[in-house]
């Protein structure tokens, strides 16, 4: 286990500290209790790593612009 | 790296809007459930679109005005016309990429109201047809601008339109929405965004989000912006040789 996932899963269990184990039958059904350890932050871990993807290819794009453009001023 | 501050900016708002998004916590709602938490992905791609919109008339209104003082030749050196060209390649780049995310928002809303309305598109939802015919519109503009090859013509002709899809997009968008009945929260009967807004949780996500989504996507436009500035002077040195 290294250190971003111990992050994130202490940050898990201080946003569920507050989370009710017990459940009222006229509430809608949430994600809390046992369901919050449905490993959702394997889904935010993927969804970060897409997002780092599509933003390293945005800085590659950028770059190569500035690059041209620097030519072009030649 | 001065300069692209706000480019770091959109990324932390956007990883901040990642990780609060799914692990922080939403108010409990029947019928909605966690899908609440969509608000953070499917309403924000709606908000960077009417930014994109808002730039686009913005600086298809600025083309009229400078090229109509090149038409009353107050152009002596050539720049107003360089400035009028610029305003228009900013203009027709905004609404390329306020369709990539009006084209996303469309389809992450159907995915939403297959669960929550149970059907993928409510057919008689004035805010879903308004924004299907908004969208539209915008398509049109690509069209018209693609059938006229003289390029002031071309841009005047867009321009003009530009301005005309805008009051329309807003009208079918945001005004008849709220004067008729709307599945869509703040229009007709429902509660609008003040029912959510008693939420600080959901509030402490969603305006991040905006930001971080709008900012996101100024950064594409301006990434296409420089495309089109480096094909002109390419074609202009092939023509000077």
């Amino acid at each position: 286990m290294n250190i971003w996932t111990k992050i994130l899963l202490l940050s898990m269990a201080i946003l569920s500290g507050g989370m009710s184990f017990a459940q009222e039958a006229e509430k809608p059904e949430m994600a809390t209790g046992l369901k919050s350890n449905g490993m959702i932050y394997i889904v935010v871990i993927v969804l970060l790593i897409v997002f780092a993807g599509i933003v390293f290819y945005l800085i590659t794009i950028d770059r190569k612009l500035n690059r041209i453009e620097k030519e072009l001023k030649k | 790296m001065k300069k692209n501050w706000w480019k770091i900016l959109a990324v932390v708002l956007l990883t901040y809007t990642i990780v609060m998004g799914f692990l922080g916590e939403v108010p409990a709602m029947f019928i909605l459930r966690e899908t609440i938490r969509n608000l953070y992905f499917h309403v924000t791609m709606w908000f960077a679109m009417q930014t994109l919109i808002l730039i686009s008339i913005i600086f298809a209104i600025r083309y009229l005005v400078v090229q109509g003082k090149v038409d009353k030749g107050m152009d002596a050196d050539g720049k107003m016309k360089l400035e009028a060209t610029k305003f228009d390649i900013i203009s027709k780049e905004s609404i390329n990429v306020a369709l990539v995310f009006g084209a996303i928002g469309l389809a992450t809303g159907s995915v939403w109201a297959k669960s929550t309305w149970g059907t993928y598109w409510a057919v008689d939802d004035p805010k879903l047809n308004g924004a299907a015919l908004g969208f539209l519109m915008y398509l049109i503009y690509n069209v018209l601008r693609n059938s006229i090859k003289d390029e002031d013509k071309r841009a005047r002709i867009a321009a003009v339109f530009n301005t005309f899809a805008f009051m329309m997009f807003m009208v079918f968008v945001n005004v008849i929405p709220r004067m008729k009945d709307s599945l869509h929260p703040g229009n007709g009967g429902n509660p609008g965004f003040s029912a959510y807004d008693l939420d600080s949780d959901l509030r402490l996500v969603f305006y991040p989000a905006v930001l971080g989504w709008i900012l996101l996507s100024v950064w594409i436009l301006q990434i296409r912006i420089r495309m089109q500035k480096i094909i002109r002077i390419k074609e202009y040195n092939e023509y000077l040789d």
